[in-house]
């Protein structure tokens, strides 16, 4: 992985120059100026947050746009065909064979009443392959083959939901494989995964496209998936290109503070550096300011920035920036070191706060929790970490009061706890709050965020209306959120705020632990920084016991002591948490931290 | 990761979904319709005895002697007179208010059982949800008029058995949309989140997954007032509703109809009536759920 990048072996098979895209009637642009090339056996890496506009390009390459909005200005061509002018039958024979698209959530892309074999015939007999039946049998077999999935009789009769979703994201690419596409878009297809699934779905789309030689795109927020993977990477923000290059010289010298930033915000699991968030969050098509959109957030900014948009600069071969600062940049050092967390642990007490014994839970009358016994220690961080499947949020809801089916003890500061939440006593709950995985699930969307963080106010605390007026825009601001927001609703905010309120919410019952079930998966790598960064600092200024309960091993570093690793249902591994990364006993931890996407490529 | 989120500009205001749902609503030809008949057939009922030039339950007397039964239009009874020589135009500016009032409470007794059994069923799950459903099940096995038609029939003719009659067998179809829209909100986060803090039962089904199924409900309660118009006028017609010499639609029906060849505004007007009434509020049902349709679509998943 870490060898020379190739270089791109034949021409530029897709060549996008100056693309606008615009939501029709407003003549606000999502996506201006957009210009790349993509090369034969090549992958792009298409970077960016959410919003910035990065599928809006992805999907432009198969001619296609979402509902309310249009190309209106630039080229697309592939292959020297222009496609933005191809008619609706042409582009739809172009789709399938010339360009595939795989998208971000496979259960989405696979009919759910058809069988796997009917579905990836369909994908064939559509596109003219395969004289008969039996041809394209063997053809399917191949494809499940390459991809490596079974190809026997049993597996194909399958429906998509009895597949796992790594094997559905693998059915998804056998299709857009399927009849040897020129250019293929895929749209974080491993975004719903856990590390392990990714690592192995990364692995398959490498081979395929070093194998069939396409050229492919692949989008995502999360650079260290793309340093697996890409030759090249381009950055998107706030719907421009600001920076494109080789691999290489955008993670070790980026010269826009964005990527920089971007490349901060990936947890390293050698724990060399600390994690930074970015902060802010990038403005919405319309509300752009003048200048360089990134100027706002930028601690670089100076004038000429919030004056003009930056044009396009050489910083050497291949490697080209749109930033009016990029020399200062390029000179300023590389990030900072981190300090040694551990060291800093505080003495112990006799007494834990929270302590699991041999505690075995039941979905109907299968065990998926055996036997699972874990303390965490008042003021201190203790991650769980885990494949999906190995159990750890069933626990982690047995902790909350969520999951009542389980045998064994919960115990809080040594006192056993009943199974439910109603059961328990309101200062039992108001102490353990729990922080969901989505935050998009996890607030009502009909309540405004006032009336969510007072919620636990309202039932912890008499307190007059100006008392919890106050109380609400104290935990608000506690989580660097404005109280302003207070009068806003879910669904007009971003994913890592949410989630920050959803934090807040859990802050404003003054508990003194924190269930946090992998409160970051759902959000972007550098929103994650930001919000591991936010848990830590509360933890140390509150005093928190904090229970972090993740998939990321590369994370833990930054916020946890101690970390318990789990897998179907047992607990592999137990320790602190640099002996645990640095010198894994279990094979699993072995394997899970092989998986971990980290960014290989800086230089020790 | 929805990019398009943020593409779509200006959607403030979904978290009202009602309000959306009004505005959407309100942008479709057939509501503006369906709304305009609505209003001056409910407009009649409520300001017409205002302006009836007769009392409707006495015979019209013109120069000291009754008017015949089934008189056609005069200068005297505008619109002719009925089967015992009352005012047609009289008794029919009377006659809306019964059947509009009646099927009001009747649908508001339904959405006030459904409603509620619905929520517990789908928060409940379990064997509550099965007993709760399969209970609304055996009311919605009779047809909702041969259930009406006996329980009047063992009672007798009372209006609040006819409210309670229709209000009972409504409240199923509310129970069972409203289940159905609320099974999928009871598995949000949001609900667990209420119930770790340890909100009352009562606060999670009203203040969290309510405001949540508005949009449906509203739509249900439309199309069930629709119906409850139907039933209501047919039972009146039948005699089980308000008794004579009481002025209703549904009896005007009844009553005039030997003499539809000699005098046929007796009948036609209170048909008319009843039709169009169904016609108005069906069309604004239809509006709101196709509103309703199109907020879902247009807020996606998320």
């Amino acid at each position: 992985m870490s060898s020379t990048d190739p270089l791109p072996t034949g021409g530029a098979v897709v060549e996008v120059e100056s693309l606008r895209v615009e939501v029709i009637g407003q003549g606000v642009d999502i996506v201006d100026d957009v210009s790349f090339q993509v090369a034969e056996g090549e992958v792009l890496g298409l970077v960016g947050e959410s919003g910035s506009g990065k599928t809006t390009v992805g999907l432009a390459l198969l001619g296609h746009t979402r509902r309310g909005v249009r190309v209106t200005g630039g080229s697309i061509a592939i292959d020297g065909r222009d496609i933005l002018r191809l008619s609706r039958s042409e582009l739809q024979s172009m789709r399938g064979r010339l360009v595939s698209y795989v998208p971000q959530d496979p259960p989405a892309s696979l009919n759910p009443a058809l069988r796997i074999e009917t579905q990836l015939e369909e994908t064939l007999a559509a596109h003219g392959h395969g004289a008969g039946a039996e041809e394209r049998r063997a053809r399917i077999r191949e494809m499940l083959g390459e991809v490596l999935l079974p190809d026997e009789r049993g597996f194909l009769r399958r429906y998509p939901h009895q597949l796992s979703g790594g094997q559905q994201q693998r059915v998804a690419l056998a299709m857009a494989f399927a009849c040897r596409p020129r250019v293929i878009v895929l749209d974080e297809p491993t975004t719903g995964l856990d590390v392990t699934t990714q690592a192995h779905v990364l692995e398959t789309v490498r081979e395929l496209c070093r194998a069939h030689g396409v050229a492919a795109l692949y989008i995502t927020h999360d650079l260290a998936v793309v340093s697996a993977l890409a030759t090249r990477v381009a950055v998107m923000y706030a719907g421009r290109l600001v920076e494109a290059g080789p691999k290489r010289q955008l993670f070790h010298a980026a010269a826009h503070p964005y990527t920089r930033k971007l490349v901060h915000a990936i947890p390293d699991i050698a724990g060399r550096y600390e994690l930074e968030g970015i902060p802010g969050r990038a403005p919405s098509p319309g509300q752009r300011p003048d200048g360089c959109f990134f100027a706002p957030r930028c601690e670089f900014a100076v004038d000429e920035c919030r004056q003009s948009f930056p044009p396009v600069t050489r910083v050497s071969a291949g490697h080209e920036v749109r930033c009016f600062r990029s020399d200062d940049v390029l000179a300023e050092s590389v990030r900072e070191r981190m300090g040694a967390k551990a060291a800093q642990r505080a003495v112990r007490g006799e007494q834990t706060l929270l302590s699991v014994r041999r505690v075995t839970a039941l979905y109907g009358d299968v065990p998926v929790v055996h036997e699972v016994s874990l303390d965490v220690w008042p003021r201190e961080c203790l991650a769980l970490v885990g494949e999906s499947g190995s159990g750890k949020t069933t626990l982690s809801r047995c902790i909350g009061g969520l999951h009542r089916h389980f045998t064994g003890d919960v115990l809080l500061r040594g006192t056993p706890l009943p199974r439910g939440a109603r059961e328990r006593t309101r200062e039992t709950r108001k102490e353990i709050q729990y922080i969901f995985q989505s935050p998009y699930s996890s607030l009502n969307p009909r309540k405004t965020i006032g009336q969510i963080v007072a919620q636990p106010l309202r039932l912890f605390f008499e307190l007059s209306r100006r008392e919890m007026q106050a109380r609400v825009d104290a935990a608000l601001e506690r989580v660097a959120l404005s109280p302003a927001l207070a009068d806003r609703y879910p669904d007009q905010l971003s994913g890592g705020e949410r989630q920050r309120v959803a934090i807040a919410r859990a802050l404003a019952a003054e508990p003194s632990l924190l269930v946090c079930d992998e409160i970051t998966s759902a959000l972007d790598v550098s929103v994650q920084a930001a919000i591991v960064e936010l848990l830590g600092e509360l933890q140390r200024e509150m005093g928190l016991g904090l229970l972090f309960v993740t998939h990321n091993l590369a994370l833990i570093r930054s916020i946890a002591e101690e970390v318990a690793v789990m897998s179907e249902g047992r607990i592999v591994e137990f320790g602190a948490v640099a002996e645990v990364l640095e010198a894994p006993k279990a094979d699993y931890t072995r394997k899970l931290l092989a998986d971990t996407p980290t960014l290989d490529v800086v230089p020790a | 990761m929805s990019d398009l989120a943020v593409a779509v500009p200006g959607h403030a205001g979904r978290h009202r979904p009602w309000l959306l749902l009004l505005a959407g609503t309100w942008r479709q030809g057939r509501t503006k319709i369906g709304l305009a008949i609505v209003l001056v057939l409910v407009g009649t009922a409520l300001v017409g005895p205002f302006f009836a030039p007769y009392a409707p339950d006495e015979p019209v007397v013109v120069d000291e002697v009754f008017a015949f039964p089934f008189d056609p239009p005069s200068d005297a009874a505008k619109l002719g007179t009925d089967d015992i020589g009352r005012d047609v135009l009289s008794r029919f500016l009377w006659g809306g208010r019964s059947v509009l009032a009646l099927s009001a409470l009747a649908t508001l007794l339904g959405v006030a059982i459904g409603l509620p059994v619905g929520l517990f069923a789908a928060y409940s799950r379990g064997l509550l949800d099965d007993v709760l459903m399969r209970g609304m099940d055996v009311i919605l096995a009779f047809p909702q008029l041969v259930l009406a038609l006996v329980a009047v029939a063992t009672v007798g003719p009372q209006i609040w058995l006819l409210v309670l009659a229709v209000g009972i067998t409504t409240a199923p179809r509310v129970a069972r949309v409203v289940r159905g829209a609320a099974v999928e909100v009871v598995e949000r986060d949001f609900v667990r989140a209420a119930e770790s803090l340890g909100e009352p039962r009562r606060r999670i089904l009203a203040g969290e997954i309510l405001p949540n199924i508005t949009s449906p409900l509203v739509v249900e309660a439309t199309l069930r007032f629709t119906f409850s118009i139907a039933v209501i006028a047919a039972l009146s017609f039948l005699g089980f509703g308000l008794q004579p010499p009481a002025a209703d639609w549904g009896l005007m029906i009844n009553e005039n109809r030997q003499g539809l060849e000699v005098q046929p505004w007796g009948v036609v007007l209170p048909i008319a009536a009843i039709g169009l009434l169904t016609i108005g509020t069906s069309l604004v049902g239809d509006g709101l759920s196709r509103a309703s349709i199109g907020i879902e679509r247009g807020s996606g998943e998320r």
